[in-house]
């Protein structure tokens, strides 16, 4: 029930575009679950913060992209571009979008740096890991806001 | 926002929650599969728990909300063959996820035993319960299912 009946052809394109938001928010659960357990005093944070920074770079960011050129494909099946006043939905899906694209990646550069100074450090917590892991649960829930945009469709 | 819309929103919500957890299982085995260190195996399936409340609260939204729509909605009825073939893979997708479970648990309980016991050094025997390829293949097979369910909400074969 994941959408009304449509031509086949947009059917591919909005495949694309639901499959990669996804696995999006399937990196994002994964990568933010694993650092607030790194958060844990005395959790093993470098295990955690490497963890999360891995699935942020090879899961999340390509899924990203998938999920965004899966948006251009179906914008342009549905042709949107020739409607004069955008629906607010569609507004809302691509401020979220790209805003989440951009946060997505500041937090994989914080995880990335975060993992390599609590591996250096051998214990204790990085501020850089932290910031990753709040920037990354900020970025779920804008795609959560987008979920509700792109089923509900308000406006 | 009417009542369909709510609906609709909760299944695709669910099917998120589902995939989610399935993307958290899949890195998961991988970052596991080459771990022998008891510590290590054990410190790593913490994160299994969040894919446990996921795949719960996913696999009943989608089957619940998704009859719900199918009776809602005037457009389909539960006897659709597309909804008849989701129906026939969410239980072959439940059948998969039950056998890959115990196979994934079984790991993840011996690495926490091993770790109760004191000791924490490679163990081969973890290192065969981490790499067990019958977990592997019920855990991509349960993925090709759920691509499968996914495929079929969308493009509605028969519709």
């Amino acid at each position: 029930m994941l959408a009304a009946i449509r031509p086949d052809s947009w059917n591919y394109a909005l495949f694309v575009h639901v499959l990669g938001a996804m696995i999006l928010v399937g990196a994002l659960v994964t990568a933010g679950t694993a650092q607030v357990l790194s958060w844990r005093p005395g959790g093993d944070a470098g295990a955690y913060a490497r963890l999360a920074f891995r699935t942020l770079l090879f899961v999340g960011v390509p899924a990203w992209f998938v999920m965004r050129i899966g948006a251009e494909w179906i914008y342009s099946k549905e042709k949107w571009a020739d409607v004069p006043n955008e629906p607010d939905w569609l507004g809302v899906g691509y401020i979220t979008a790209d805003l989440g694209g951009i946060l997505l990646l500041v937090s994989v550069v914080l995880a990335g740096f975060g993992a390599r100074r609590l591996a250096r450090a051998d214990g204790g917590s990085s501020i850089l890991a932290r910031s990753a892991g709040v920037i990354a649960l900020v970025v779920l829930a804008l795609y959560l806001v987008a979920l509700w945009a792109m089923t509900a469709k308000p406006g | 926002m009417s009542g369909h819309d709510w609906l609709l929103f909760l299944h695709v919500l669910s099917a998120f929650a589902l995939v989610a957890a399935l993307v958290l299982y899949t890195v998961l085995i991988a970052v596991v599969w080459n771990k022998d260190v008891p510590t290590d195996v054990a410190r790593l399936f913490r994160i299994s728990k969040m894919g446990d409340v996921l795949i719960a609260v996913g696999s009943i939204g989608v089957l619940v909300f998704g009859i719900w729509l199918a009776i809602e909605d005037d457009r389909y009825k539960v006897w659709d063959g597309w909804v008849i073939a989701a129906l026939v893979l969410w239980l072959v997708m439940g059948a998969l996820g039950s056998r890959t479970g115990k196979i994934y648990n079984a790991a993840r309980d011996r690495a926490r035993s091993l770790v109760r016991e004191g000791n924490n050094s490679p163990n081969a025997e973890l290192r065969a319960l981490v790499q067990d390829r019958r977990g592997l293949w019920f855990h991509t097979s349960g993925v090709i299912v759920v691509l499968l369910l996914l495929i079929d909400m969308i493009f509605k074969p028969g519709a």
